[in-house]
């Protein structure tokens, strides 16, 4: 079973993104940083029995046998039974949506208006949010987050490492993606606000869209004596018409997945799918549309507009060649989060296997991020990012024992009290 | 190709069984081949289980234990067989029993309350529980009492309920303390006054109990029947088991020190920061029934609440048992909750003790369920491979001698699995939320 063997067309359209991306991490450990395992998955080709990684200036330099690789004087050396590049959280809330869960730890979702595509992630995320510290501890190191679903469109995503204390330290990149949302949870239940129906749902983002265009076009026309007053939110939209940013639509019944691939139609924007509880209701839709899905968490639960979803979605969708990656998604109670690692278990257990589940948490979510050049794989010059397990990765029963971040060594998971 | 093998046994021993003839009165099974892992006692890799009627019958290693004459043979090689699994908390079925009128209402019962439809049940069956105490919520000092139920193949309560041996139906009492409890009048706003009501309902109680001792067999000095004060006098008696929601450390000291003062049998549910008073809870002597979830926080009394609880519990010798207060955890995943708190440093036996029958004597059920011993009911689990495992499935759930849940058959995988229709008519439970449940 090949990582990754499916859809590089429909997940390159994302590589846009990587435009954004900041600068290299800058070197964190003056050491160089050994990493030998009884396995090594790289996810760039097949896993590498005693295998051995090498971190320098926060990125690797060699990958490889034990025994054919060499390993600089002086390094800090690590071992584990299990090494995987550090997790990739697809789509998460975490920094936004704070685990106290009052009112003034949730940034997640802005109520004031339907369509904000002008919210910036970077203006909410709080890297020294305990949870993020907690869902490193398992092994993740790269969070996809930012405005939540919940709203028309809620506002902007960003990609971050789980590392550094303050949000210019963490992030990867700034701006990600713009989230929207079809479906039930979009609805606005005051009486007599919009949108207050699916139909206002689709009709409000239209004209929003048509709006932004024509913004765009007023823009470049425009003399410069007499210049267009900026407008934040369509100059934030317009960035998905014209394919810079990706629109991430939270869409869980078959008739808003439905919508969300006839806007797409219309307006060409580079479209990735989330939640998709129904996705394997129209797994030839989706694979005709050549689009990717952030599956939802397999452990979601199946109540109102997710009831639905099945565990088996993500390998379904994986069987298809649909581009997959796995996510925590959003929980507004108890647990405040869910572990991408353990939603990736579950995946794995019913038909997505473990390697192509590793995957969905690592270099196919790299991939429909847009970060691949940089993150998902342990490749030569790629960032040291990396998980070390005492077993099966998977396993209820196994521990994440440290992770690394750009060659910066934490502890594994906080969990024996 | 999940367990084929039970299947083939079944049809070609079905000539079997007919060929001997109307022997038995009762249906007998005999599960041969499994490692069976009985609880009470060590687990046998090559075991013989014969059940009879809604019994077991016998158990052991193959050779020590005969296939009864005319049993239907199920070659259950490879697999593992567990006692059936007690979730000692859960919401399915929906029901709610106290209502917003007042904070202690223990004339209520969840009985009258429940949807035995919901999905939800066939979920708990899919996750190889067969006995689960379905609770009233947690918004209320006293939400009102609980019911155990079987979950044998039935449509109305009343098929599912447990009779004791003096022919009441099995329950406890749900209390609850901490932030859910403490709303709007006529709801307690502190901690300090939510302790003084249940102390004042329960001296009311012993009050009322004076009072009838006092008239003895005299009819006309006897008090007026009060269905309230009739229910608490159960738990004062320790005939009704308390079930008591409580997170923070502090607030499970509370629950402590009222069981001191008044006697009443308890269970500690959820227990979040049992880890950091698990001398005291061991010393209490007293149950704890914890819930293991993802992260901490998602309401302030849970920002502590750890993995680790199960392995600091049964260091210090208190017995610990395990629940979903689905839909807070899944049913379907319940055997992931002892994996996590194996994870945490908590032993393979306690943790597997802690699914089955550390819930039982949760219940009083420990002379009837829990562990895999002749004479119990016949509740088991047929598992694909190691319990706590993420790769094991559940393949079949008995029910005193009834397959309930079979993972062979579409209807029951998609329940297992997900899918469309999966979910119908399943409600959004009522779990320990926030304000009662009324979100």
């Amino acid at each position: 079973m090949r990582p990754a063997a499916h859809g590089r067309t429909a997940v390159a359209l994302a590589v846009g993104a990587a435009a954004a991306v900041c600068a290299a991490p800058s070197g964190i450990e003056a050491a160089p940083l050994v990493v030998k395992a009884g396995t090594v998955y790289t996810m760039a080709g097949e896993p590498i029995q005693g295998g051995v990684v090498v971190v320098e200036d926060g990125r690797i330099v060699a990958v490889g046998p034990a025994a054919g690789t060499s390993v600089p004087p002086g390094a800090q050396v690590l071992e584990a039974a299990v090494v995987t590049p550090g997790l990739i959280d697809a789509h998460s809330v975490v920094g936004l949506s704070g685990y106290l869960n009052q009112p003034h730890d949730q940034d997640q979702l802005e109520r004031s208006s339907p369509v904000q595509p002008e919210l910036r992630a970077i203006d909410a995320y709080d890297a020294r949010e305990r949870l993020v510290a907690w869902i490193r501890g398992f092994g993740v190191t790269t969070i996809h987050t930012g405005h939540g679903p919940g709203a028309l469109v809620s506002g902007q995503t960003l990609v971050a490492k789980t590392r550094g204390e303050t949000v210019e330290e963490a992030v990867v990149v700034p701006v990600a993606m713009i989230a929207a949302t079809l479906g039930e949870s979009a609805v606005v239940e005051e009486k007599g606000k919009a949108p207050g129906t699916r139909g206002k749902l689709a009709a409000m983002l239209r004209a929003d869209l048509v709006k932004a265009g024509e913004y765009a076009a007023k823009r470049e026309r425009a003399k410069e004596s007499e210049p267009v007053p900026r407008d934040l939110r369509l100059e934030a939209l317009g960035r998905v018409l014209t394919g810079e940013l990706p629109l991430l639509v939270t869409a869980q019944r078959h008739q808003d997945i439905m919508t969300a691939l006839r806007l797409q139609g219309e307006f060409g924007f580079r479209l990735v799918l989330d939640g998709a509880a129904d996705a394997h209701l129209l797994i030839d839709e989706i694979r005709a549309a050549g689009v990717p899905v952030i599956v939802h968490p397999t452990m979601g639960r199946a109540v109102g507009e997710t009831e639905n979803l099945s565990m088996r979605t993500a390998a379904r969708l994986a069987d298809a060649g649909i581009p997959i990656a796995l996510q925590s998604g959003f929980e507004d109670y108890v647990p405040k989060t869910r572990v991408v690692l353990f939603e990736a278990a579950l995946a794995a257990a019913r038909g997505l296997g473990r390697v192509r589940a590793l995957a969905a948490v690592t270099i196919d979510a790299a991939r429909l991020l847009g970060i691949d050049d940089r993150i998902g794989s342990l490749e030569v010059g790629k960032d040291g990012d990396l998980a070390l397990y005492d077993g099966d990765p998977f396993e209820y029963t196994s521990h994440c024992e440290r992770v690394v971040i750009a060659g910066e060594v934490f502890p594994g998971e906080q969990i024996r009290h | 190709m999940r367990h084929a093998g039970v299947r083939r046994g079944l049809f070609l021993l079905a000539a079997v069984t007919m060929a001997a003839g109307a022997g038995a009165a009762e249906p007998t099974h005999a599960f041969v081949g499994a490692r069976l892992v009985p609880i009470v006692g060590e687990p046998v890799q090559d075991g013989v289980l014969v059940i009879e009627g809604g019994t077991i019958r016998a158990i052991g290693p193959a050779g020590a234990v005969s296939v009864p004459a005319g049993a239907t043979v199920h070659d259950v090689a490879g697999k593992v067989i567990l006692p059936g699994l007690v979730d000692t908390h859960s919401h399915i079925g929906g029901g709610r029993a106290a209502d917003g009128s007042a904070p202690i209402q223990p004339d209520t019962s969840v009985l009258d309350a429940i949807n035995a439809r919901d999905a939800g049940f066939q979920r708990a069956r899919a996750g190889g529980i067969t006995t689960v105490n379905v609770m009233p919520g947690s918004g209320h000092l006293m939400s009102g009492r609980t019911v155990y139920l079987k979950l044998r193949a039935g449509d109305t309560i009343e098929d599912l309920l447990i009779r004791t041996a003096d022919g009441r139906v099995a329950g406890g009492m749900k209390m609850a303390n901490g932030t859910n409890s403490r709303r709007d009048p006529p709801f307690p706003g502190t901690r300090g006054k939510s302790a003084a009501l249940v102390r004042a309902a329960f001296v009311e109680a012993q009050e009322y109990r004076r009072k009838l001792e006092a008239a003895g067999d005299d009819s006309s000095k006897r008090p007026d029947r009060d269905l309230r004060l009739e229910a608490l006098l159960e738990v004062l008696d320790g005939r009704r088991v308390v079930h008591h929601h409580t997170h923070r450390h502090d607030d499970i000291l509370t629950v402590l020190r009222l069981q001191k003062e008044f006697g009443f049998r308890l269970v500690l549910q959820h227990v979040s920061e049992a880890w950091k008073v698990a001398d005291e809870i061991a010393a209490a002597g007293v149950a704890s029934s914890i819930i293991v979830v993802d992260s901490p926080g998602g309401k302030l009394e849970t920002m502590d609440v750890a993995f680790g609880n199960g392995r600091a519990l049964e260091e210090r010798g208190a017995l610990v048992g395990f629940h979903t207060d689905d839909w807070i955890t899944d049913s379907r995943l319940f055997l992931r909750s002892a994996g996590l708190a194996v994870r945490a440093g908590m032993s393979r036996k306690g943790a597997l003790y802690g699914m089955t029958m550390a819930g039982a004597r949760m219940l009083d059920l420990q002379d009837r369920i829990g562990s895999l011993e002749a004479g119990k009911d016949a509740d088991f689990v047929v598992l694909s491979g190691d319990p706590l495992s993420v790769y094991t499935r559940v393949l079949e759930t008995w029910v005193e001698g009834n397959r309930v849940f079979d993972l062979e058959r579409p209807e029951d995988e998609r329940i297992a699995d997900g899918g469309y229709g999966a979910g119908q008519p399943r409600q959004e439970a009522l779990a320990c939320l926030e304000g009662g449940g009324e979100r």
